[in-house]
């Protein structure tokens, strides 16, 4: 799946968490009591690459680990195995990250600005630090980065308390952007907003990405809005990808039968049609503690045979950057 | 400037601000209001308030004045307040904030250490360490601070564990901000308001804790402490007990104030009460 053009690489990345055992279990343990000690695999054996310039989407449900997955790529969790580099240097060693060419966007922007400082002081920190400008030349550069998110330069003594949700997005817009990234991680940076206010967002960010040529890894549970911002969508369910394709092709013909289900999930509004039709997937998401055998998704699945609910299908790279894990998909279009 | 606001509409901190107010003002101006060294001959020895108009609050059994001397005795409990709280409030924010923020093996080490402090009474370990360094202000100030430090330090810990993976920390992460950035410029702003609420309490209990090594005649005897004019009470208690009752009524309402201007802060910086967020 690795070609020259690719900025950023994982290969089988894997996050576990394991349980932290209470002082009873310990003792238990010492004294040669078997002990339950099960594993949380929140991502398993994920590998993609992303192309200098593009956008990919990740998709999946709540739990899926999805965002697990970009703290990883950003370096602010480390993986259990696996590795991620960018430009074929790896971006943590030693559990500590080693290069700000990764950058991210929180979900939250009430929680991802810090409340006892000046907004400009958030934006201009990091690029302070690096030497990408001087303490003197700071002024101009947070009004430079303010009125390129589309904020008046003159609030940059302002603290976020004093900010809408939108308008704080923008700020952390604005500082991700501000250390020239290479990348830039955006977890689900719309979910926490009004609709009126995501689409701003969002062309906000589609204007940033065109003028400064980003490369993204832009993740969200919501494939509308992926289909918008990226060149290529990843489907990701019970921390494996299932599915990998070019947006467009996901959303008009995707192959997996979870892809499938998540677009039908979405309501839709058809003026043309008399009914308004919508089916939410059945069943839940089964605990990452317990995976079921098999094809993780073989419960919940329409399509599912014997096979699926015996062996797990491999993850099978198919032309264009596509790539597919299942026995039984869909007909391709 | 919203937090001052909330504060000043608190009558709790109101009066209590007035009370330390005017604790401040007498020690501040002790020198001016009784400029003769107040512990000096003054007069014939334990006379009552109001027995000699020169003596409002009579002699004590040393023919002291004892007006002059809780004048004097303002500016010794408060020094002895602050200076104290400040080593025990630098000591506790230092070790919690480490212990907080890297968590682990450096968590481990310090909050045994701190564990080992606690476990020990305060005031035995205040005993014990007069003992070993003798009695003066200095090492009487500094002994209070030693022993006043282990909660201020859990309290900091505790709240830099909740902070530090908060999505601003993570963002500077990110921005390859080094771990003396967060920890000073990210963290600890957030994680000050509790601790300077809990040190109005490590204040008065700084007061008490002079006091009562004073009241055991083990604090410094060349100052003129509230603490040791209550000591000098205690042989005549039962007849004279005005020596006593007088220091007493002043650390009273001292600790009131301070008590008093900590509940204003802490209703002032509570984020969960202030209002406009």
């Amino acid at each position: 799946m690795t070609g020259p053009d690719d900025i950023l690489v994982a290969e089988a990345l894997t996050r576990r968490f394991d349980p932290r055992l209470t002082i009873g279990d310990r003792i238990a343990g010492a004294l040669g009591a078997p002990v339950e000690r099960r594993p949380l695999r929140a991502v398993t054996d994920v590998s993609f690459a992303i192309r200098r310039g593009e956008t990919l989407g990740l998709v999946g449900e709540s739990g899926c680990g999805k965002s697990t997955l970009g703290r990883m790529v950003a370096g602010i969790l480390p993986q259990t195995s696996g590795r991620v580099t960018l430009d074929g240097k790896p971006v943590m060693a030693r559990g500590r990250k080693t290069t700000t060419r990764i950058q991210t966007v929180f979900q939250d922007p009430f929680a991802s600005l810090n409340p006892r400082r000046r907004i400009g002081e958030t934006i201009a920190e990091g690029p302070i630090a690096h030497g990408i400008v001087t303490r003197a030349g700071a002024p101009a550069f947070i009004a430079e980065w303010l009125a390129r998110v589309g904020l008046d330069p003159a609030v940059a003594q302002r603290f976020p308390h004093q900010f809408s949700g939108g308008q704080r997005q923008r700020v952390a817009i604005a500082r991700a952007l501000a250390m020239r990234p290479d990348l830039l991680v955006c977890d689900e940076p719309v979910a926490s907003l009004d609709v009126s206010i995501q689409a701003q967002i969002l062309n906000l960010f589609l204007e940033l990405r065109q003028a400064l040529g980003l490369t993204c890894l832009f993740i969200s549970h919501d494939l509308s809005v992926v289909r918008h911002v990226a060149d290529r969508v990843a489907i990701m369910y019970l921390g494996r990808i299932v599915e990998v394709g070019p947006a467009a092709r996901i959303h008009a013909a995707p192959r997996h039968p979870y892809a499938r289900a998540l677009l039908d999930s979405v309501p839709k509004l058809r003026l043309d049609a008399t009914s308004v039709t919508f089916r939410p997937i059945a069943g839940e998401l089964p605990s990452p503690l317990a995976p079921p055998a098999g094809c993780a998704f073989h419960p919940r699945c329409p399509r599912a045979s014997d096979l699926c609910r015996r062996e797990r299908p491999d993850l099978v790279a198919g032309e264009d950057g596509a790539a597919l894990a299942c026995h039984h998909p869909e007909p391709a279009a | 400037m919203r937090a001052l606001k909330a504060y000043l509409r608190s009558p709790a901190a109101l009066i209590g601000s007035v009370i330390l107010l005017a604790v401040l003002v007498m020690g501040l101006g002790a020198a001016w209001f009784y400029p003769s060294d107040p512990l000096g001959l003054a007069g014939r020895p334990l006379q009552w308030p109001g027995q000699n108009p020169r003596f409002p609050l009579g002699t004590d059994p040393s023919g002291r004045d004892i007006a002059a001397q809780i004048v004097h005795g303002a500016r010794i409990s408060l020094l002895i307040g602050f200076v104290a709280t400040s080593i025990a409030v630098v000591i506790g924010i230092a070790i919690g904030s480490l212990s907080g923020f890297y968590g682990g093996l450096v968590d481990t080490v310090l909050m045994r250490v701190t564990e080992a402090f606690q476990t020990l009474p305060n005031f035995l370990l205040l005993l014990v360490l007069v003992a070993v360094f003798g009695s003066t202000i200095q090492t009487v100030t500094i002994a209070i601070g030693i022993v006043s430090w282990p909660p201020v330090a859990r309290l900091t810990r505790a709240e830099f564990m909740t902070l530090r993976t908060r999505d601003f920390v993570q963002a500077c992460r990110v921005q390859g901000l080094g771990d003396a950035h967060l920890i000073l410029r990210e963290v600890l702003p957030n994680a000050l308001p509790p601790v300077i609420v809990y040190a109005s309490v490590v204040m008065a209990v700084a007061i008490l804790l002079e006091s009562a090594l004073a009241f055991l005649q083990l604090s410094d005897p060349n100052v003129p402490s509230w603490g040791n004019l209550i000591g000098l009470g205690r042989n005549v208690l039962r007849t004279e007990w005005y020596v006593s009752a007088i220091p007493g009524l002043a650390i009273l309402l001292t600790i009131l104030g301070v008590s008093l201007v900590g509940q204003g802060l802490n209703d002032a910086l509570n984020p969960r009460l202030a209002s406009g967020r």
